[in-house]
């Protein structure tokens, strides 16, 4: 019994980080309907920020404690969401009146420079992340819970509403609901929709670096080409949360992360992946837009 | 016209692929290619062996070289990446005209190169690949470190003699043919000796959770755990096995040996065992003067990583002395001739299926360093 409440810890665990990457992505989709693939880079950067900041911090200030960490967030979570506007400014908007697929394309080329140029600054030999929040283990029962797991999982929930607050109850959510319905129409009533672009672009970047992060304190040992896999299974994730619904990532996220946990754990380990994307199929099969996700019929 | 030209040319084209095979050595420089992990997931296996073939080399070099000619060491990067070592050593072949390959640390990449240099009969000499089916690809591939049987064996007596561990369960990186490998001579001897293997689980090299498979471990309470990975996934394992509360002895194989398993492992890591082909603590003059050659050159001490790179080259040097010439077919004989070449890994005897009989040492992490703890012969 121990063992399988263990299991579902690790497994939420997981998943909470998948979540709060796949926010990132559907945030982007919500707006611009396209899949931003440098999300993943993104997320990598943020850990090599916190990477810096926190070996910075231990030098010159102290090593781990809940002021640290926040610094380390806080400069992670600036420094992406620029790139993310640079990102969105230089490489997307030129191409905004193209087809999606030549955005899509981009996105991926922008994904290479980032995995190439990650290699070329900061070596592509994997880095031991520092500690930045102080740890403790939880022993409840026969179950062990570490405060970093729980760090996550605050942070997940505190985000999807924060977010949620934004884009439903703020000014300039309600501006980005109206270009992702109609941008032409939203120009019409004096919404800038470049500003609202970048704010977007600008926000799920951030959430990249938060992910990068709390990635890295969970699993310390980064390399340029960590994004790759969490960040495809963050996009798996969100679509099957219904991509373009916040509350659908957060929970297209845990399920991914407990199932490929319970796989892992079994004899089946090696096809974990294989079975994990198995079931998505099964799932957008029976559920085509997603748990979440509303279809929406095309009028011709 | 055109169909003669185009026979004619390929006749020119047949006759460059097939004399150019002939024409090597012929320069003012012996040409000695090497594929290594220079940056990636093993690259610290990749830069300890290079920087061994690479003082080895210049040290030949400052006596003059051998049969009157200097070395000259071609030196690519394949980033621990799976497909560039076939590329580099065709590149190496066929562009550098190198007499030979060193390399690789890892099993798996020396496996893609092998079928290149054995088609193409250049000697290709690994400094650390374990796995037995490298030397089987042909009689032009050799290897101066142990195979994985023999460090199996060793790992699963140490089990038994000195942990004095009943049941023990096994991580195994299914991804590598090394890990698979040393994964099941382990359980192998280890079954035979009287033990229990009471668990084995999967993962692949990259992966970075390892909860679900250690929770599962945990469930079975070993008396300790046989982990045959390489260094950045083992460290990630330590770390996730002590968070869980699993606190029995961890141990494995020569893929541990790095800076970096510490520096990842940190605390978790400590008081865990693994066997390797050398240690710089053993007493012997020979290992304390290329310890302190190493030293002066790179500002670190020397690993087996190191040790094997440099026997590697100095095995080659010593072959071309034998056989008197660079002449691809008579270098391969003189290496097949091997025995009991003074290596700084042990001496060295290449036996009938290319590969070294050699003593394993076994090593402890204490306190961020790797303390020698004992000599297995075979």
């Amino acid at each position: 019994m121990s063992e399988f409440l263990q299991q579902i810890i690790n497994g939420l665990s997981l998943g909470a980080i998948y979540a709060l990457i796949a926010l990132g992505y559907t945030m982007v989709y919500g707006i611009l309907r396209f899949i931003n693939f440098a999300h993943s880079d993104v997320f990598m950067v943020g850990a090599y920020m916190g990477y810096y900041a926190g070996n910075y911090a231990g030098k010159h200030f102290q090593h781990e404690s809940v002021l640290v960490g926040v610094g380390v967030l806080l400069f992670a979570m600036i420094i992406c969401a620029v790139l993310g506007i640079l990102i969105e400014r230089f490489a997307y908007r030129p191409l905004r009146d193209r087809s999606k697929l030549t955005v899509l394309i981009t996105a991926i080329g922008v994904s290479l420079l980032l995995e190439s140029g990650g290699q070329y600054l900061f070596g592509a030999d994997p880095q031991s992340f520092p500690t930045v929040f102080p740890v403790t283990q939880l022993h409840l029962g026969g179950v062990t819970l570490s405060s970093n797991q729980i760090l996550v999982f605050v942070v997940t929930a505190l985000l999807l509403i924060a977010l949620q607050f934004v884009v439903l109850k703020t000014k300039i959510g309600t501006a980005m609901r109206a270009v992702s319905f109609n941008p032409q129409a939203a120009s019409l009533v004096g919404i800038n929709n470049d500003v609202v672009i970048s704010f977007t672009f600008g926000i799920g970047s951030a959430l990249a670096a938060v992910g990068g992060v709390l990635y890295s304190t969970n699993y310390p040992s980064i390399d340029p080409y960590m994004g790759v896999l969490p960040g495809l299974k963050a996009f798996v994730a969100a679509v099957l949360g219904g991509i373009g619904n916040i509350p659908g990532a957060a929970i297209g996220g845990i399920m991914l992360g407990v199932i490929e946990i319970f796989l892992n754990g079994s004899r089946y380990s090696t096809y974990t992946d294989a079975i994990a994307f198995a079931v998505l199929i099964l799932i957008l099969l029976f559920k085509p837009a997603g748990i979440l996700g509303k279809l929406q019929v095309e009028k011709v | 016209m055109k169909p003669i030209w185009l026979s004619l040319s390929a006749v020119a084209l047949v006759s460059t692929l097939v004399f150019t095979g002939c024409n090597q050595g012929g320069g003012d420089a012996i040409k000695v290619g090497e594929f290594a992990s220079l940056t990636g997931k093993e690259a610290t296996f990749g830069q300890m062996s290079h920087h061994g073939t690479e003082l080895a080399i210049n040290e030949l070099n400052a006596k003059g070289g051998v049969l009157g000619k200097k070395f000259e060491l071609i030196t690519e990067d394949n980033q621990s990446k799976p497909g560039e070592s076939k590329t580099i050593a065709i590149k190496l072949i066929s562009r550098d005209k190198v007499i030979c390959v060193l390399g690789e640390v890892a099993s798996g990449r020396s496996l893609e190169a092998a079928p290149i240099c054995q088609a193409n009969k250049v000697p290709q000499i690994s400094p650390s690949s374990t796995n037995p089916k490298v030397t089987e690809i042909g009689d032009y591939i050799f290897r101066v470190c142990f195979i994985d049987p023999f460090q199996g064996t060793v790992m699963a007596k140490f089990a038994k003699d000195t942990l004095k561990a009943k049941n023990v369960a096994v991580l195994t990186d299914v991804a590598s043919a090394y890990s698979v490998g040393l994964a099941t001579y382990f359980k192998e001897t280890f079954v035979k000796n009287g033990g229990m293997i009471v668990m084995e689980q999967k993962y692949s090299g990259g992966d970075k959770d390892f909860k679900a498979q250690l929770t599962a471990l945990k469930g079975v309470t070993p008396d300790a755990i046989f982990i045959p990975g390489y260094y950045t996934d083992v460290g990630l394992i330590a770390r996730q096995a002590r968070d869980l509360g699993l606190t029995v002895p961890l141990f494995g194989g020569d893929g541990w040996e790095s800076a970096k398993l510490v520096e990842i492992g940190g605390p978790a890591i400590d008081g865990a065992y693994f066997s390797t082909h050398f240690s710089p603590e053993e007493q012997s003059p020979v290992i304390a003067d290329f310890v302190a050659k190493f030293k002066k050159a790179y500002g670190e001490s020397p690993d087996a990583m190191a040790a094997l790179g440099y026997d590697s080259a100095m095995l080659l040097a010593d072959a071309i002395k034998r056989c008197g010439t660079t002449d691809e077919p008579k270098l391969r004989d003189a290496l097949a001739a091997t025995k009991e070449f003074p290596g700084i890994s042990g001496s060295i005897t290449i036996d009938k299926d290319r590969n070294a009989t050699k003593p394993a040492v076994i090593l402890q992490v204490k306190d961020g360093k790797f303390k020698f703890l004992e000599t297995i012969n075979p």
